[in-house]
């Protein structure tokens, strides 16, 4: 039934979405392609509005008739490849500031601020940097490891914990390009690694088909959970992000009732956990019993590979960024939009289901109630970091699986908290998704044409001085 | 401003009151859309399964309710019923219903009347009540305690629903209660501890959940940045930073910055000796006493002044609103705002009421269950109240069950007001419909 997005869709629809998609598939090719998808995802997994936030002239694909105005140099520094960096570099700054404000030395500096003020700021520098230091350390490069293996070892602890949040995240951007946003991400992991971890310990079976059951029950499983919410919404109308988010918990109760049975919960034990799995039902190790890194990382390659050429060279994945850019209009170009919205959160949930599998079958080896962490979360996060697009998934998965590896080195050698780890990942994302914030910030407004684009929201810029 | 203004207008209420959007005013195009089938056969199934499992396959001993507790201006003896029958009885009951739901619409193809879905969630709940009870091992509740437990537990989600509905409202959808009740709690904790006064810690608690609302109105507004994507990381920021700094800071020294004084539980004498009603109404913290005002005084300004018709129609139709001079974005901005302040003082009552230090993640996912219920109760104050009382009802319902030991799983219990929330969207359960403009940036021209 159309009851609930009947209002939601009478909004005026914006007739320049259309040649921006067709423009866009014309020159995919663009370093500025996923700068597009992310506008797309903006306009339309809310609603549908006018996507005035990001310049037109920074869009890829220019519209008919926009005048080529600015220079190489001034795209260079306005575009959003820099807006990105610069983003990262002020979540950067402030949490730097964050963890130099609570940090003893600096304290007590700060007592005696104008009698000495350069031991003031060598506290704060130092606190920050000593942070930030450990983080690196521990997550791409470790100079006082034993060996060549030990210095890589955090380098390897990156791409496994990497390899969930890819996967997880390509299924969060796929969704977004179909104008759908999927906080369900966690859930379907969930929902994966309780069927992936079945037949991972239930069954015993020979080498390699093992592991390929566990792989198709663990996707599968996250594909059921997707596809329910995307018929849920095509046929009731429901919306999506609070369908996702309350089968979120309910995939989270049925696993800690799960744990509860005789099932699945491991012999002998009175804590909540799951018999290990075979050893023919987990990924092999990819470098050796050093490393925890698994096949399930060239798994997360293949995904991205697989979702670059789904959305980008497949029918299928023109119609789902149809249906993203605008489902009104897909609706009259003959796509049945029912059934691009079932199809792509399966598709999505059995992305994120692969996460799922990557948990059990390669890094926990064993159910627990914690087996998908923050992981759905997270992908969220790394999906729009990534600009919703393949590629960019794939580089913020490494960016964010860098992060939290290198959190646990940091507090180990620091004591700065892990949780300074999810301010730095939120603020990158508010910042990126505001580029013109960032390019106030930093100086970089003077275009006219965004002076105009300003104008328009004057009236909220001065609510928002007054507050 | 006068848009801020929430004196009640005598004038204008009847206005209200006509708009299509007020809460009980039918809308032209809803009695133009075809009656569906799917209310009316949704009961008939409820209606089955608890004629199955309440009524045939019903426990066979009696369910005892005690209704007094000791304090009690006076006593009332415990209510003691037969499980089996009360259960045939009662899902007798809902099969009436279900089938008077399939008459209308086979006969006049019209909705059944208001009152119905109503009836039947109440009969339903207490046939559920008397079913798991009669089951039970002891099969012996004090109803006492287990609606004044459900309430307790309801108030920070009451709160948080209410911040939902005053942003949803006026047009901003607002997925970041998580963050204002969790940013309130932790400054509710961080203020009273340094000040030595839970007033001082409930009033920070209100500012710091309207700091979060305003950056949330801020990129919402200003920056035009999807409103779902400001909410789901100003959750993962306040989840980050309240983290960081409880390790930090309050860890360190939990004397000094973790420790406040609990608001006290103020008991107004004789009437909150009366049975049941008593303690619910009458022997309540500030916070309590805050949430039936603040659920009232909500309704009254959203649906009776002024003020209230300009958010709403700045939610319905901003471009109408624009037209007629209101400032479309202000007004957001501030309802946000006002919003946020209201979670705000709902995540007080973590660390002011219910257990006197903050720690991790205090507010546990009572954030969207806040939504689910703001939803449940089609974005109006009243509606919400009783949803989150529903929620907080399974969530206490699901600790008693498992002391006092039934063959329903207690996560099952837990899994119920998300998987009735699945339902009310899907419209399978009544019809929730969100404000026009909900999540629609409005840029002018």
């Amino acid at each position: 039934m159309s009851e609930n997005t009947e209002p939601r869709t009478a909004a005026a629809p914006d007739p320049d979405r259309i040649p921006g998609t067709q423009s866009e598939e014309s020159d995919i090719e663009t370093p500025d392609e996923g700068d597009t998808a992310f506008v797309t995802s903006l306009d339309t997994a809310g609603g549908t509005h006018q996507p005035s936030a990001v310049p037109v002239s920074t869009q890829s694909g220019s519209l008919p008739g926009a005048p080529e105005e600015e220079t190489l140099l001034r795209k260079i520094f306005t575009g959003n490849g820099m807006v990105t960096i610069l983003a990262v570099l002020l979540a950067l700054i402030l949490g730097g500031l964050l963890i130099a404000a609570t940090d003893k030395v600096v304290g007590t500096t700060a007592g005696y601020l104008f009698a000495r003020p350069s031991d003031f700021l060598t506290a704060v520098w130092s606190a920050a940097t000593s942070s930030y230091v450990a983080l690196f350390q521990g997550a791409v490069f470790n100079p006082h490891g034993t060996g060549v293996a030990g210095q890589f070892a955090p380098l390897m602890e990156t791409l496994t914990i990497a390899t969930p949040l890819i996967t997880a995240g390509l299924g969060v951007a796929l969704a977004f390009r179909a104008g759908l946003f999927n906080i369900g991400a966690q859930g379907q992991i969930i929902m994966a690694g309780i069927l992936a971890a079945w037949v991972g310990f239930a069954l015993h079976l020979p080498i390699g088909l093992h592991l390929l059951l566990v792989l198709v029950a663990g996707v599968a499983g996250g594909a059921i959970w997707g596809g329910i919410v995307g018929v849920l919404k095509a046929r009731t109308g429901a919306h999506e992000v609070i369908v996702t988010i309350m089968f979120n918990y309910i995939a989270l109760y049925f696993l800690r009732y799960l744990l509860d049975t005789q099932l699945f919960q491991r012999p002998g034990e009175t804590t909540p956990i799951s018999p290990i799995l075979d050893p023919n039902a987990v990924y092999p190790l990819l470098f050796g019993s050093q490393y925890r890194l698994h096949v399930g990382f060239l798994l997360a390659i293949a995904a991205t590979v697989f979702v670059s050429w789904l959305l980008n060279r497949s029918t299928l994945g023109f119609e789902f960024r149809a249906v993203g850019a605008n489902p009104k209009a897909a609706l009259t170009a003959g796509i049945n939009v029912s059934r691009a919205t079932i199809l792509v959160m399966t598709i999505a949930g059995g992305l994120a289901g692969l996460a799922g599998v990557a948990q059990v079958a390669g890094t926990e080896k064993v159910l627990t109630d914690g087996v998908a962490a923050t992981y759905g979360f997270d992908a969220i996060t790394v999906a729009l970091l990534g600009r919703s697009s393949p590629w960019g998934t794939f580089a913020a998965g490494l960016l964010f699986g860098a992060f939290r590896a290198g959190a646990v080195q940091m507090q180990i050698q620091t004591g700065t908290p892990i949780d300074i780890v999810l301010v730095v990942q939120s603020l990158i994302v508010l910042f990126i998704a505001a580029p013109p914030l960032v390019r106030a910030i930093f100086g970089l407004n003077p275009s006219k044409k965004k002076a105009s684009t300003a104008g328009k929201t004057k009236q909220a810029a001065t609510t928002g001085g007054a507050a | 401003m006068s848009t801020t203004a929430t004196s009640p207008v005598p004038g204008q209420g009847k206005s209200g009151q006509a708009t299509p959007e007020s809460g009980k005013g039918r809308r032209p195009a809803e009695s133009a859309k075809p009656v569906t089938w799917k209310l009316p056969v949704t009961l008939s199934v409820l209606a089955v399964v608890a004629f199955i499992f309440f009524g045939l396959l019903g426990p066979q001993g009696t369910a005892k309710f005690g209704v007094s507790s000791g304090g009690d201006f006076f006593q009332l003896p415990a209510i003691e019923v037969p499980a089996f029958l009360s259960g045939i009885v009662l899902s007798l009951i809902l099969l009436g219903l279900a089938g008077y739901a399939l008459v209308l619409k086979a006969k006049k193809n019209v909705r059944p009347p208001g009152w119905l879905p109503a009836v039947f969630t109440v009969v339903f709940v207490v046939a559920f009540l008397i079913w798991v009870v009669g089951g039970a091992r002891t099969p012996s509740i004090s109803l006492a305690g287990l609606i004044a437990g459900s309430v307790t537990l309801a108030v920070p989600i009451v709160f948080g629903s209410l911040s939902g509905v005053l942003c949803e409202r006026a047009g901003v959808v607002n997925i970041a209660i998580e963050g204002q009740l969790l940013g309130g709690a932790f400054t509710a904790a961080l203020v009273a501890s340094l000040t030595h006064s839970p007033y001082a810690g409930l009033i920070a608690a209100a500012v710091a959940g309207a700091l979060v609302s305003m950056v949330l109105a801020l990129f919402a507004i200003k920056y035009v940045v999807n409103q779902i994507i400001v909410g789901v990381v100003l959750n993962v920021l306040v989840s980050g930073l309240t983290g960081f700094l409880f390790t930090t800071v309050m860890q360190a020294d939990a004397d000094k910055y973790n420790s406040p004084d609990r608001l006290p539980i103020i008991d107004i004498p004789v009437l909150s000796g009366i049975p049941v009603i008593g303690p619910i109404l009458f022997k309540q913290s500030v916070v309590g006493y805050l949430m039936y005002v603040a659920v009232i005084v909500i309704w009254i300004a959203l649906f009776k002044t002024k003020w209230g018709l300009r958010v709403r129609a700045v939610g319905e139709h901003p471009q109408a609103a624009d037209t007629l001079g209101i400032k479309v974005n202000a007004t957001r901005f501030w309802n946000v705002t006002l919003g946020g302040a209201v979670a705000g003082i709902g995540g007080s009552f973590f660390t002011l009421v219910a257990i006197d230090s903050f720690t991790k993640e205090i507010s546990g996912g009572r954030g969207f269950i806040a939504l689910a219920a703001m939803i449940l109760g089609r974005w109006n104050p009243i509606g919400a109240f009783f949803a989150a009382l529903l929620f907080g009802f399974a969530d206490n319902l699901q600790s008693i069950v498992t002391i006092i030991g039934t063959p329903v799983p207690s996560q099952f219990m837990a899994m119920l007001p998300y998987v009735v929330t699945v339902f009310a969207v899907a419209g399978l359960v009544g019809r929730s419909r969100p404000p026009a403009a909900d999540g629609i940036p409005y840029v002018k021209g």
